[in-house]
């Protein structure tokens, strides 16, 4: 312990105080603020904090260990610490997060946030992070006894816990519709009814392990869906990308003939587009995969079309424990404006997580369980049916028994032949 | 006992708050009908709509971890120069929403003279998305917030500007579970021993079965030790990843020197131009050096230059290692390729080049 200016005892944090300069904020110097000038609760629980926090600095080691705390009526959301070196730290022995979804596509009021700081200047230590990588709001460093407290009163001002643990966890969703042109479906429709229909899952965590929800407007999936989650949302389009071919002859002016064909042309993965004579394009619609680089480089001249949808991809996850896997595809469209398209969205969301629930594994994800039991067992189970849109390209391997061959083919003919006729 | 019992408050289970009572009013009236965007200057990007409503964002850079003091800072700051509405974006930029253009340039001046740094948009290096570290996380092999706030101050200009060939996106991870995420640039611990085992505690702590179950490459089985029911690691078999660590804390895989950092490069979520990827093995044994990750720092630095120097416009990170070829991305950066580049896991032949193609 050292004396600060005011003879306060204060432990010193040489380690952290390297983390105080330079240009980017200090997350040391807001701590330390806690520390000094935060309601008194606040400050004791901030100076064994930096306490802690610079020993780890000093062993390279982290000292908190898990533990079981909860709110009542509530499994999970709660992220228990404690410390394992409460002897030198006592004040913040107890350190634990209120894990607490955001308004979907993070939209606040400065009075909300005033509200938010509030409550957790009374109740916890003051320091909140602004997100999560789940997307949480993380309340951070909290005693058992006033983890209720705090809850109650976010709760009272519309708020809800996230999730932890086996279950469903806190989702994503972009700013799009919000504020974003190239947006195909409306996100924060489709997070709050397929989350919200299923909150029992979050609260009171009892799948297999946790499943993940994200949801971003368009192909450049700004809520990182394909690779963070098991169930990712995506919006896209089937119809024709609008052109207006005079403002392409503008950014043509004024970006250059070279330019565009270099960082458009070119850069097309299917070769979809061609340069015109007279600084006008052409798009072969037929082959563009609505992959969104033209439009994220002449975003005045080229949009999404007006035939919108999503497309889901199934089984993102990071490395536990077979490896990394990236979404796979498994509904290449689905239209997404009327309420029962929303219902019908909401509904394979469920059989998905209920799929989910009874066949994997403890401490499987979902893109696990079906690396287990084959895609089509899972397109099975789901009633969809196979697409050629869900590969990059069909079987190379010929150990496979093919005896029904020729019936599954009909059902091709035949689905082919439905479509047709509901065009 | 004369304590009357205090009835527990029920849960009002609303989920997932509705944004539209906290949404600017210009983007409420609008929604699902924008027409274009572009960017005025770096940090700001002006939104059209098809109404012809017109509204600004400026993004300004955070620390993520915010006591309500800078929280407080940020508010004012958007009640006297903005509209009071604000957001966050996925790598905890914050985001003022502002409907008259005469507050953009005033509310700029105001984020930046309180030291918050104005820019993440375009081509520019945003800040890194990441994990909790010593700060909270019970399994962590480094700081996050450290790390991040070191690499920020080195990148702080190329966050305030958009000169980079695209976007760059850069993640941190604290341990190999990698809740940082993919990123055109990863870093992440990465172990380099077994566990070592408290045998004591082993029993009373670990749900055995369990832990067991967890090692991907099964290197643990139930032992008696000393008499007592505990686990044992196959030492030659381990791939130290740490798997078994959270289930049993009694199997601690941190050091202080055997916690190391690996760098990753060239993983994309978005499917612009090329599909989506995962980041690869760029180097790996580089120190947990706190608190300036020095060695760390100065390889991201010169992965950095490469890229700026050597990229086309659009290509990100592992577009641009795709066009030029692994081979010249080590000479570029003056980093090794080794045995360990070579990818051992299932799968693996697919990440082999099956082809006559060799860059000289």
């Amino acid at each position: 312990m050292k004396d600060d200016t005011e003879g306060r005892k204060v432990h010193a944090t040489p380690h952290l105080d390297e983390l105080e300069g330079g240009p980017w904020p200090s997350f040391v110097t807001g701590l330390k603020r806690l520390r000094d000038e935060g309601a008194p609760n606040n400050q004791k629980i901030m100076n064994d904090l930096l306490g802690q926090l610079n020993h780890s600095y000093e062993n390279r080691l982290g000292y908190w260990k898990g533990g079981t705390v909860s709110v009542f009526g509530y499994g999970g959301g709660i992220i228990p610490r404690f410390s394992e070196v409460a002897d030198k730290f006592p004040e913040s022995k107890e350190f634990h997060t209120l894990r607490v979804q955001p308004p979907a596509g993070y939209h606040y009021t400065t009075d909300i946030l005033r509200q938010m700081c509030d409550i957790w200047e009374r109740h916890g230590s003051g320091l909140i992070a602004f997100h999560g990588q789940s997307g949480d709001i993380m309340f951070q460093g909290c005693t058992t006894e006033n983890t209720q407290k705090a809850f109650d009163e976010l709760n009272e001002i519309g708020f809800d816990l996230g999730g932890a643990g086996p279950a469903l966890r806190t989702s994503t969703s972009c700013v799009g519709h919000a504020r974003c042109e190239q947006s195909c479906y409306d996100e924060v429709r489709a997070h709050r009814t397929i989350i919200n229909g299923l909150l029992d899952e979050m609260h009171r965590p009892a799948l297999p392990y946790k499943f993940k929800f994200k949801f971003s407007g368009c192909a450049n999936d700004c809520v990182n869906a394909i690779h963070r989650s098991d169930f990712a949302v995506i919006g896209t389009w089937r119809d024709d990308i609008k052109i207006n071919q005079e403002k392409v002859k503008e950014h043509i002016k004024e970006k250059g003939r070279k330019y565009t064909i270099d960082t458009v042309v070119s850069m097309c993965p299917t070769r979809a587009i061609s340069l015109n004579d007279d600084d006008t394009i052409e798009i072969d619609n037929k082959s563009c995969v609505r992959c969104m680089h033209c439009i994220n480089v002449m975003t005045k001249a080229l949009s999404p079309g007006d035939d919108k949808g999503v497309s889901i991809m199934i089984g993102g996850k990071r490395s536990l424990k077979i490896g990394d896997l990236m979404g796979i595809m498994v509904k290449p469209f689905m239209k997404l404006d009327t309420d029962e398209d929303f219902e019908k969205l909401n509904e394979f969301a469920q059989s998905v997580v209920e799929f989910f629930a009874d066949n994997a594994l403890e401490h499987e994800r979902l893109g696990e369980t079906i690396d287990r039991i084959g895609l089509p067992a899972f397109l099975e189970a789901l009633e969809i049916d196979p697409d050629p849109n869900m590969v990059n390209h069909p079987r190379t391997s010929s150990y496979v028994r093919t005896d029904d061959f020729d019936e599954e083919a009909a059902k091709y003919f035949e689905r082919k032949a439905a479509e047709k006729a509901a065009q | 006992m004369n304590e009357q019992v205090r009835t527990p408050r029920s849960p009002d289970e609303v989920g997932v708050p509705d944004p539209f009572q906290y949404m600017h009013p210009v983007m409420k009236a609008n929604y699902g009908n924008w027409d274009w965007h572009d960017r005025p200057r770096p940090g700001v990007l002006r939104h059209v709509s098809k109404s012809g409503d017109v509204i600004y964002t400026v993004r300004a850079g955070t620390q993520r971890q915010m006591d309500v003091f800078t929280i407080r800072k940020l508010c004012d700051i958007g009640d006297e120069f903005a509209d009071g509405h604000v957001r966050f974006t996925t790598r905890s930029n914050i985001e003022y929403l502002v409907a008259d253009e005469a507050k953009v340039a005033p509310l700029i001046e105001t984020l930046e003279s309180n030291g918050f740094p104005v820019g993440g948009t375009g081509a520019s290096v945003s800040m890194v998305s990441h994990t909790q570290g010593w700060l909270h996380c019970d399994i962590p092999g480094t700081d996050a917030s450290g790390v991040v706030k070191g690499l920020m101050d080195m990148l702080h200009k190329e966050y305030v500007q958009e000169k980079m060939p695209n976007r760059l996106r850069i993640t941190t991870s604290c341990c190999q579970i990698n809740c940082g995420g993919q990123g055109d640039i990863a870093i992440n611990v990465q172990y380099t021993k077994p566990p070592k085992i408290n045998h004591d505690l082993v029993a009373n702590v670990c749900e055995r079965p369990a832990v067991v179950a967890r090692c991907p490459v099964a290197a643990i089985r139930p032992a008696m030790v000393n008499g007592k029911p505990s686990l044992e690691v196959d030492e030659k078999k381990c791939i130290c990843c740490g798997a078994c660590y959270p289930p049993c804390p009694p199997m601690q895989i941190n050091s202080a020197e055997s916690t190391k950092i690996a760098i990753w490069v060239g993983g994309k979520h978005s499917s612009a131009r090329s599909k989506p990827t995962f980041h690869k093995l760029a180097v790996a044994n580089l120190p947990n050096n706190a608190p300036h990750w020095p060695e760390v720092k100065e390889v991201v630095g010169r992965i950095v230059a490469a890229y700026k120097k050597d990229a086309k416009h659009w290509e990100r990170m592992g577009e641009w290692i795709d066009r030029i070829g692994w081979k010249r991305f080590f000479e570029m950066t003056d980093l090794a390729f080794t045995k360990h580049h070579l990818d051992t896991w299932t799968g693996s032949r697919k990440s082999m080049n099956s082809s006559a193609h060799v860059h000289f």
